[in-house]
């Protein structure tokens, strides 16, 4: 049995039929075809799918399409706005916070959330936050780098850049 | 070569703006019209023989087009062969059927696959197929497999021995004798545990068959697509020029991408039977039970030396578990990469090294981020500091008295290799007065702080990479050419597109690679394009892996880029009426040496080079060209590493205080890059001292068989690394530059394990097996207080 869901994703609203058990990110990815949201594992462990769903982030690999009826999503690709950048994927460019970027779009939804919630954050806490994403690439501390940089940014104050 | 300020600048990565928007296409993105999913069905069983597959209800279930077994394909595809033939090392290379048609040989081996019009119904259907098994007894330690009685995994290969292979330099027999005498003689048994290697992007194959072109077009996760495609084509039949192999986005590799498995054929077989595109993404626990694993050794080792810390020789044998059939590049991994680097940074006159493959039912063992070079390492740095302990020595001085001297370059080693370049001591010392070592041994005297003892652990390396000379690699037993091709195409607006036989994967070669073509050319760098991955548009290329692309590859584009200077340096003479030998380029611009106002633009002559109008005589139009490196040796980057941990006694926890990590990849295109290579190797190094290994029950089940099980690490388990350079080229590259790639992952992992031990000294523990996790090391504290 199909049930019908509606949601908004990055300011587009859908409505599907779509199976009870199909996974949220396969709505996404599948069905929707924004595949910058990625799957990393099947333990709830990578983040590499987090996405934001009312304003929170959420590993959408463990949320069924069904519940995201009714839902406000942000993914990946609903970041930049009229052509801009968003801070955080500002940061990540500038600092060198991606190699693969496999792991990127959902490392970026996982640190704005955490820049919504504390906008100046220390490097422990950053690092803190971002403990449900898991990045094999980078040995994380450009990845730190971008999101302070996207955290002074969002302050409105001067971004530095750390790299070299 | 004149340095611009392109070259050696931390230009940001030109792939990037792709990668944060999420515009990017890695391989699971792909959709075909018609496409059609497959599910591999894996064996539970580490050991069994196939009794009978009834894929009945699976062939009912709603959406599913087809259900194949090994049987199936026996027919249709050839066993996957192995790439590298190691030579006087009685090699045996039992088949590695595509699917498994008699027996499985380890939990994971695939054994059907189902096809069906998406996924869900694809996996619905492959628990629907009933396969009976008969289990046999199974082995996964690899000195019990190698013993006597050991269940028997191949006929082909008794014992379970895949080979035996040795290297030996100088008199070890001597040198031991000599220091029985009259100096020490060091000796342990190391375990080097199994890894999983842990590419975020999982591995994914999309194959197409047009049966009416007769071409094949896999779109997948390779790092290496034109091997890919000859293998591709050995195993299906299907002619090369067939075939197209494209690398899209690759979400990390560390070696785990490189061998062709045989899920790749199977899925192309799929797509050419139900002449439909399939697309089949490996799940995590998948990706865990059959995609290779690194490193699983065990190693008895001795270190002789006279008793002023002076090394005089190595010798000792290894036991390399190479799981249950031989994978892509796997017997040369233990052996060439392993066994020729284990003198590391030393003048160690005498060695004798023998390693012994051995097939277990574990899942195939191939490369990993290092690729026997940190297993090398590991082994000498360790022995350097058993040594400095037993003599009482520093363990920094030991490395210095030991290192080989700078004016001895190209230094021949022990074992054959002819090292480049090197100058060990400079970076030793500025590792150590970065991590304040001095200040650091007289707080460690001081004795523990609430249980908290300090330790402090180096580890000084020489790896090999830019590999690597094609002829060396024949005489080695590799099964191809380890050259690289580029090809530099000017377009007539004066655009550049570059193509590569590399195939980075987040190794940020787009942005290096056209650094490298702006120095040589003059053009501004958003003008050229690099294209790599597709055998479609590039002609040959051996890809990436053992720190090679910017070496060779990055060599190629160099040489290629100077051969179109040299053409466009023709048609400017003749546009401009000047010798070519009045002319003088400078950042984009032919000029008459002393008349910079009689002057043509590198875009000026590109032009001109196609409208053909007037060329000088024998010269031909357009303006490109292709350059074949083949590089004339290796290159041996090196550095030195200093840890700093503090051990709670009361716990077993560690904690990595500092780390300081100095490296000497000759030159640097972009120092940002370097960096995040060098960081991203020590994370994966650091967590294999710390917490990573593999682990499998006696009957072959994987108990670290997820992400919730097996500890990928987080970004609050480490500090913020310092690194440093110093710079010696390579005297033989184009471009001076060794490779980095590597780096982190070689010399991590013994500074941490030097670092703990150190810490733990007091106890009178002089060794312990990684990884070295809290119960580890608590255990090994009680047990020493008891004694
Ligand atoms: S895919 Fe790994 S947490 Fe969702
Ligand atoms: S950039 Fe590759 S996993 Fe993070």
């Amino acid at each position: 049995m199909k049930h019908k869901i509606s949601l908004t994703v990055n300011g587009t609203t859908y409505t599907h039929e779509v199976e009870p058990r199909l996974l949220l990110v396969h709505y996404i990815r599948d069905v929707l075809g924004l595949t910058g949201t990625h799957i990393g594992c099947d333990t709830t462990s990578c983040g590499a799918c987090t996405i934001h769903m009312n304003g929170k982030a959420v590993k959408s690999c463990t949320v069924l399409a069904v519940q995201a009826d009714g839902a406000q999503l942000l993914t990946v690709e609903g970041l930049a706005r009229d052509g801009q950048l968003h801070p955080i994927q500002e940061g990540f460019w500038e600092e060198h916070g991606l190699q693969c970027g496999f792991c990127t779009p959902g490392m970026m939804l996982a640190a704005l959330e955490l820049l919504q919630r504390i906008p100046d954050p220390t490097e422990e806490q950053i690092r803190a936050g971002i403990e449900g994403n898991l990045c094999r690439c980078t040995g994380y501390q450009h990845i730190v780098n971008a999101i302070q940089y996207a955290a002074r940014k969002m302050r409105g104050e001067e971004p530095r850049k750390a790299a070299v | 070569m004149a340095v611009t300020k392109l070259f050696g600048a931390s230009i940001k990565r030109r792939e990037d703006p792709r990668l944060i928007t999420g515009m990017a296409t890695y391989t699971d993105d792909l959709t075909l019209p018609g496409m059609a999913y497959a599910q591999i069905v894996r064996s539970p069983h580490a050991h069994a023989r196939i009794v009978r597959i009834d894929a009945a209800a699976a062939r009912r279930h709603p959406g599913v087009v087809a259900v194949f077994t090994g049987r199936d394909l026996a027919g249709a595809l050839k066993p996957i062969p192995t790439a590298w033939l190691i030579p006087n090392a009685d090699l045996k290379t039992p088949p590695h059927p595509p699917l498994a048609v008699d027996t499985v040989r380890y939990a994971g081996d695939g054994v059907a696959v189902v096809v069906a019009t998406d996924r869900y119904a694809a996996r619905d259907a492959a628990q629907l197929v009933e396969v009976t098994y008969e289990p046999l007894p199974a082995v996964v330690d690899q000195i019990t497999a190698a013993g006597p009685g050991a269940p028997q995994i191949h006929a082909e290969a008794p014992g379970n021995l895949a080979f035996r292979w040795a290297v030996q330099g100088g008199d070890a027999g001597a040198a031991f004798a000599e220091a029985q005498r009259d100096g020490v003689v060091v000796s342990q048994r190391f375990v080097n545990q199994r890894l999983i290697p842990n590419a975020i992007e999982t591995r994914s194959v999309l194959a197409r068959y047009n049966s009416g072109s007769g071409e094949l077009t896999v779109w997948y996760t390779t790092q290496n697509p034109h091997i890919a495609r000859f293998l591709m084509s050995v195993v299906t039949g299907i002619p090369e020029q067939k075939i197209r192999i494209i690398a899209p986005e690759v979400g990390g590799g560390f070696g785990s991408k490189i061998p062709f498995y045989p899920d790749e054929a199977v899925v192309a077989f799929c797509a050419r039977a139900i002449g439909r595109p399939v697309k089949w993404t490996e799940d995590r626990r998948e990706n865990y039970l059959a995609t290779i694993h690194g490193r699983d050794h065990i190693t008895d080792l001795e270190l002789a030396a006279r008793t002023d810390g002076t090394v005089t020789g190595i010798r000792g044998k290894t036991w390399a578990n190479l799981g249950a059939y031989l994978s892509t590049a796997a017997p040369g991994i233990p052996t060439i990469l392993h066994g020729l680097m284990l003198p590391g940074c030393y003048a160690i006159p005498n060695l004798s090294y023998e390693v012994q493959g051995v097939f277990t039912n574990t899942a195939p063992v191939d490369a990993y981020r290092g690729a026997g070079r940190p297993e090398a390492t590991y082994l000498i740095e360790r022995m350097m500091d058993l040594l400095a302990a037993r003599l009482g020595m520093d363990p920094a001085e030991v490395r210095r008295k030991n290192f080989i001297p700078p004016d001895r370059f190209p230094y021949t080693t022990a074992a054959g290799l002819q090292y480049d370049s090197g100058n060990y001591t400079p970076a030793l010392e500025r590792a150590l007065e970065a991590a304040e070592y001095r200040r650091l041994r007289s707080v460690q005297q001081q004795g523990p702080k609430d249980n908290r003892y300090l330790g402090i652990g180096l580890s000084t390396y020489v790896e090999i990479c830019g590999l690597g000379p094609s002829a060396v690699a024949g005489a080695v037993g590799f099964q191809g050419g380890l050259w690289e091709s580029a090809t530099v195409r000017l377009h007539p607006t004066g655009k550049a597109t570059v193509f590569t036989g590399t195939s980075p994967h987040g190794q940020g070669e787009e942005t290096t690679f056209a650094q490298i073509v702006a120095e040589e050319l003059g053009l501004p760098i958003d003008d050229i394009e690099v294209v790599h991955g597709d055998t479609g548009s590039i002609s040959m290329g051996w890809g990436t892996y053992g720190s090679r692309t910017t070496v060779v590859g990055g060599a190629a584009i160099a040489l290629a880029a100077r051969r179109v200077r040299d053409k466009a340096t023709k048609i400017a003479a003749h546009l401009l009426e000047a010798a070519e030998s009045d002319l003088v380029f400078d950042r984009g611009r032919f000029y008459v040496r002393g008349s910079p106002d009689r002057a043509k633009s590198i875009q000026d002559v590109t032009l001109q080079a196609y409208l053909a109008w007037n060329l000088p005589a024998g010269v031909e139009p357009s303006l490109e060209a292709s350059a074949y490196y083949d590089p004339s040796n290796f290159t041996f980057p090196f550095g030195a590493h200093v840890a700093v941990v503090k051990v709670d006694a009361e716990t077993g926890e560690v904690e990595l205080r500092r780390y300081v990590a100095v490296d000497d990849c000759g030159r640097v295109i972009n120092p940002m890059i370097v960096d995040g290579q060098v960081h991203g190797g020590l994370v994966q190094g650091i967590a294999q001292a710390l917490w990573e290994g593999a682990a499998y029950s006696a009957e072959g089940q994987l108990l670290t068989g997820s992400m919730a099980d097996y500890a990928v690490p987080r970004a609050h388990m480490f500090p913020r690394f310092v690194t440093g350079r110093t710079e010696t080229p390579s005297p033989h590259n184009p471009l001076g530059v060794k490779g980095v790639g590597e780096t982190g992952t070689i010399a991590s992992t013994p500074a941490i394990v030097n670092a703990v031990v150190d810490a733990l000294r007091p106890f009178g523990i002089t060794h312990l097996d990684m990884p070295l996790t809290p119960e580890r090391v608590w255990t090994a504290i009680r047990t020493h207080a008891r004694r």
